[in-house]
């Protein structure tokens, strides 16, 4: 029975920040682009977080005739649940996680490979030429920078000679590993951004070449739910790097554990959000270049750096 | 409780994964085929868990759903769907594809009755835990680790080879 | 937290059972939204919803047109690449116990590894321009 309420804890609180950070994201932009964004409905134009979802209720939800019928339903539920999936292990305080796996770690990499089909499908699905260059493009990205999410994380792994992401955070009590890992951290940023396919990295979607890509053809809640699975991704990837490389929910005692851990995880949605603001969408062919000619070798040398030093302290 | 429970699990996914397996090759759609050996792969990944091979269940996800079955897909994107890819039915096509088959159904027969049921000891098996693997692996398996990294080489080179000389000629 | 910690630790196939859950509620919580919304919204047919959105020119034949061989070409190193990494899951775990031994094992294999992908990129397998 505990971990029915878990279970839906977690779903409860991830939609609820899903949907807070429609608002979020839109307030935060104008703050940094100097304008005023939503600011009409409710106090601080807070209720256009139910207008948005009442919104996407509300439409057509047009399945197009010429699309792959269940294929096209197939694509945003698979975005959803692998984000969902990759929530089941973090834990969030001492005790509070849903399923503590020995393999966590990886257990969440292999659903974060699981997202690159909710693109491959529903932009073949939707018979589209965009949708399927967006497609192509965003799993060729994706599936590039899974590898290097797999392999930044290694150092990680040495440091604390486990996959089991509690053991992880405990190991970090006397130390975070951003600040013996920083190359791993920076790295595995970078590949959740690409994973996440968030600005700068928004080339399956990129509005002004690719007409909003992979989902051209989406509409109602079948669009909304790649609106809440990107969101839903920003938020794992921050909880995942706060876990790994910010301590997890270790912090001063004066707050209780989760709080810690939520207050460090928004302050890396912040930072997606700024990174959104404040960066310009590079070339498809310079993404691809930068990914296997520069963080390729980068986090191989970061690994067996690792090992070496770790090795040399021990002996 | 615990033993009745564990077979009604293996029932399941044994169903499932039959099922899956044969909406493979029954599915008219390659697309769909590639869903339903997806959902094959899954129930796999099930069973290794159900075996305590942990590493090897999630391995089995990353691996085959997340990385082949891409390929896979990208395969099926490459060829032209609009032209009637369906090739012709040979007969002698039929009866080959029904004798391998059948070799192979021979093969996993007989060893399935040479496997002795003895060796087999209920209770939680920890070898499958990524750390025992491993250490397997570094030490009496080493040698094998290092061929099989010869092995990816050679299959860089060959996929590079065969993907360029396609490019040049398009 | 756990009722028996000794069934649901880590180290059992039980640990799995909340996946289980998780899988029920993630699927049943896009299930249900999709379902439940799909009758809320209006069901107008029009022209314009029946061919692709192309940007308003006229379309030109549809989406199953094969792709460019680069596309797969990055699917197929990325396969390979991925499971080299597999190896180094294991190796990540243990390397203290492995010690230089281990290590040694490690760096021959990524040597091969840098082999190869330096071969790749001789190649220009990953160059997106011809």
């Amino acid at each position: 029975m505990q971990h029915v309420w878990i279970v839906l804890g977690v779903l409860f609180v991830f939609l609820n920040i899903a949907a807070g950070l429609i608002w979020v994201e839109r307030r935060l932009l104008a703050l940094w682009q100097d304008r005023l964004g939503p600011n009409r409905a409710g106090p601080l134009g807070l209720f256009i977080v139910l207008a948005d979802t009442l919104k996407l209720f509300f439409k057509e939800d047009w399945i197009p005739p010429f699309a792959d019928k269940w294929v096209f339903i197939l694509a945003p539920t698979v975005v959803v649940a692998s984000v969902l999936m990759g929530l089941a292990i973090i834990p969030f305080a001492p005790g509070i996680v849903v399923a503590d796996l020995n393999v966590g770690l990886m257990f969440f990499l292999a659903m974060s490979s699981l997202g690159v089909y909710s693109i491959v499908l529903g932009g073949w699905a939707s018979n589209n030429k965009y949708s399927l260059l967006g497609a192509l493009r965003g799993a060729s990205q994706m599936i590039a920078y899974e590898v290097f999410m797999g392999l930044s994380l290694m150092g990680v792994v040495m440091l604390s000679r486990s996959f089991n992401l509690t053991e992880i955070v405990a190991a970090q009590e006397k130390i975070w590993y951003v600040f013996l890992q920083p190359v791993g951290f920076i790295i595995f940023f970078i590949a959740g951004l690409a994973e996440t396919h968030r600005l700068p990295f928004d080339i399956p979607e990129a509005e002004s070449e690719l007409i909003a890509g992979f989902h051209a053809e989406y509409s109602g809640m079948k669009f909304g739910m790649f609106f809440i699975g990107e969101y839903l991704g920003i938020s794992l990837i921050s909880a995942m790097t706060v876990t790994l490389f910010f301590g997890g929910w270790l912090g001063p005692a004066f707050l209780p554990p989760v709080v810690w851990f939520f207050l460090k995880t928004f302050l890396f949605i912040g930072l997606f959000i700024l990174l959104r603001a404040s960066l310009p969408r590079p070339r498809y062919d310079q993404l691809m270049a930068y990914g296997w000619k520069l963080l390729l070798p980068l986090v191989l040398a970061n690994l067996l750096i690792t090992g070496a030093v770790a090795l040399w302290l021990k002996s | 409780m615990g033993m009745s429970l564990q077979q009604i699990v293996f029932g399941v996914l044994s169903i499932i994964s039959i099922i899956s397996a044969l909406g493979v090759i029954l599915s008219k759609n390659p697309v769909t085929s590639v869903l339903c050996l997806i959902v094959t792969f899954f129930t796999i990944a099930g069973h290794y868990i159900m075996l305590n091979a942990q590493f090897l269940a999630v391995v089995h996800i990353i691996v085959y759903a997340g990385a082949i079955m891409v390929l896979f897909l990208f395969v099926i994107m490459l060829m032209n769907l609009n032209a009637e890819i369906e090739p012709q039915k040979r007969s002698w096509l039929k009866y080959a594809g029904a004798i391998s088959g059948g070799a192979l159904l021979l093969v996993l027969l007989a060893a399935l009755r040479e496997a002795s049921v003895s060796s087999l000891q209920p209770g939680a098996v920890e070898i499958g835990l990524i750390s025992n693997l491993g250490k397997t692996l570094f030490s009496t398996y080493v040698l094998p680790f290092e061929v099989s990294s010869i092995l990816f080489l050679s299959a860089m080179v060959g996929a590079v080879v065969i993907g360029k000389k396609e490019g040049h000629e398009s | 937290m756990f009722t028996d910690t000794v069934l649901l630790s880590a180290t059992t196939p039980f640990s799995y059972f909340p996946i289980v859950l998780q899988l029920c509620a993630a699927l049943g919580f896009v299930g249900l939204t999709m379902f439940a919304t799909h009758f809320l919204g209006p069901k107008r047919k029009t022209s314009d919803k029946l061919v692709t959105f192309e940007s308003g020119i006229e379309q030109k034949g549809n989406a199953r047109q094969p792709v460019a061989i680069k596309y797969f070409l990055t699917a197929i190193l990325f396969v390979l690449f991925d499971v080299e990494v597999i190896f180094f899951y294991p190796y990540a775990v243990n390397f203290r116990e492995l010690g230089w031994d281990g290590f040694l094992a490690m760096l021959l294999f990524v040597a091969f590894f840098l082999g190869g992908f330096f071969y790749i990129l001789k190649k220009g397998a990953l160059k997106w321009e011809d």
